[in-house]
């Protein structure tokens, strides 16, 4: 029973904060109301059953609550007076379940909107998504990004406090303001996955977890705003990439690059959503944005048989797209490893010396490695050799180091015969 | 975790008529606040076993068997391929959906590790 109330409550707990949200206007007690409606249901259910509409029970149980709530701040705080009015109106309406029922959608992109307000700091954003959208627990975020739970819990007290103090408004932007919100929200859910994503070493199950609550996050957005087309451009380059999940990382737990791969071991499925998911936004007409455009990258390589069949001179002409849209060093790195591929080494090679004296890569390992790949092609092994030494010592990742001095020492062996 | 939910419906698995249109606007609706949920990979509705083949494997020897096939309980009229966070909330949803006969099996997909 007490599985079935948990899987219940993971169910329905996003849409009931979210409606409790909407009508207290704020997450701290939206979250605490919903929590109470837990707790009657946990006494309740075990004696009495799950009600047959488990979902409207605890909405109901949580809004009664909030209804006593407001009454109470009403005639304590006269400021409360107009929210308590159009409560008042909501209860006299008939059918007020049916009105919830209806709202859910937007409701829960107001939770969402609010949840990754830019007002919060980034991992202030993340943690209060996975706690209220994701329904996820205090303990599982922190083992999820590995630092203490009294972090994570400070973090998430904070968070509601900053909202409530900056007076953040329950609501779904439009206009202008909808284009900064949404892509707030967007890189939350993208650094949700990519704390998943980038977890190589740990064997912990909650990370790649993160990928699944980042994609199923992505995949309820898509549905809730279907006319976004860069929703649909996250969830795209989200699907193609966690469907070379498996594929990514060796027998002894290296990471395999991914021309490397072995393309069977892709997820077909999770292509063939991403792929759709890419067709939505392109669909959706005007230029792609940033997520869609690496969506379609990630789409050349997942529709190769072979790494040999890979699009090349299409991903450099992404690339050059990105680089319009977002220019930065890293862009720039990514666009040569494609022109090196499409027009030759040499010329990925001139692009990445031009890079050479950017600050900002001064210490970022693939400079090198990408550097020491385009030489060894070029057939300069010793130069080659050098340059994976240098990216070894740059890396924090052992199994990537290992790998590097792997290349090193072929680039050693190559040059002395 | 993803779940396989192979739809057992019996005797409605090998009927021709296909369902009222209020059932499947039913369905429908259900499968759209799966979907909406983000829990829907994948769904399907199959042939009756009148149009389907077995091919059954003996050592070196392999024969076709053409349906129908008799054993009408086990049949999967339908499927779905749900990702979900445990087995738990799969039957939570799934005794939501507006089925009134047939027995739906739930199996967990193996997936690799790391996945």
């Amino acid at each position: 029973m007490h599985r079935a109330i948990e899987a219940i409550w993971r169910i329905e707990s996003a849409r009931l904060i979210a409606g409790l949200a909407r009508v207290v206007g704020d997450i701290g007690t939206a979250e605490e109301l919903a929590q109470d409606a837990l707790v009657a249901a946990l006494e309740q259910w075990p004696t009495e059953g799950v009600p047959e509409r488990a979902g409207a029970w605890l909405m109901g149980t949580a809004k009664h609550r909030a209804f006593d709530l407001i009454r109470r701040r009403k005639t304590l705080d006269h400021k409360h007076e107009e929210i308590g009015r159009s409560v008042e109106r909501a209860q006299e309406s008939v059918d007020l379940d049916a009105a919830i029922d209806e709202e859910v959608g937007d409701d829960l992109l107001g939770l969402i909107f609010m949840a990754c307000h830019p007002v919060l700091s980034k991992d202030a954003r993340v943690a209060l998504t996975l706690r209220v959208l994701g329904g996820l627990t205090t303990e599982e975020i922190a083992r999820a990004f590995l630092v203490p739970v009294s972090t994570i819990s400070q973090r998430i007290v904070r968070a509601k406090r900053t909202l409530a103090e900056a007076h953040v408004r329950f609501e779904v932007p439009g206009g202008a303001e909808r284009i900064a919100r949404l892509s707030s929200v967007l890189e939350v859910i993208y650094l949700i996955f990519n704390e998943g994503y980038s977890a190589t070493a740990g064997h912990d199950w909650i990370r790649p977890a993160l990928c699944e609550e980042a994609l199923r996050l992505g995949r309820i957005l898509a549905e809730l705003a279907p006319a976004e087309p860069e929703i649909h451009g996250v969830v795209a380059l989200m699907e193609i990439q966690a469907s070379r999940l498996v594929a990514r990382v060796g027998p002894s737990g290296e990471p395999v690059l991914l021309l490397d791969q072995d393309r069977a071991r892709w997820d077909r499925l999770l292509i063939r959503r991403g792929l759709k998911a890419l067709e939505r936004a392109e669909r959706l007409g005007g230029a792609l944005g940033p997520y869609a455009l690496q969506a379609a990258i990630a789409a050349c390589h997942a529709r190769a048989t072979t790494a040999a069949e890979t699009d090349w001179p299409r991903i450099v002409a992404l690339y050059d797209a990105v680089a319009q849209l977002a220019p930065s060093p890293i862009v720039e790195l990514n666009r040569a490893v494609a022109v090196g591929m499409a027009f030759g080494p040499g010329a990925g090679l001139e692009l990445v010396d031009a890079l050479a004296a950017e600050p900002s890569l001064k210490s970022y390992h693939l400079l090198p490695a990408v550097r020491g790949d385009l030489l060894r092609k070029l057939g300069r092994s010793e130069e080659a050799g050098d340059e994976f030494e240098r990216a070894a010592s740059l890396t924090e990742n052992v199994r990537e180091r290992e790998l590097l001095q792997r290349r090193a020492a072929e680039c050693a062996a190559q040059g002395s015969t | 975790m993803r779940v396989l939910i192979m739809a057992k419906e019996g005797e409605k698995s090998e009927a021709a008529t296909p369902p009222t249109p209020e059932a499947m606007a039913e369905y429908q609706k259900f499968n759209e606040e799966l979907v909406k949920a983000g829990v829907v990979l994948e769904a399907g509705r199959l042939y009756p076993s009148s149009q389907s083949k077995r091919v059954q494997f003996n050592g070196k020897k392999r024969t076709v068997i053409d349906g129908p096939f008799t054993e009408t309980k086990e049949l999967v009229a339908g499927y779905w391929l749900w990702q979900v966070r445990s087995i738990d909330e799969a039957l939570e949803w799934l005794k939501r959906a507006p089925y009134d006969g047939g027995t739906f099996e739930v199996r967990e997909v193996i997936e690799f590790e790391g996945m």
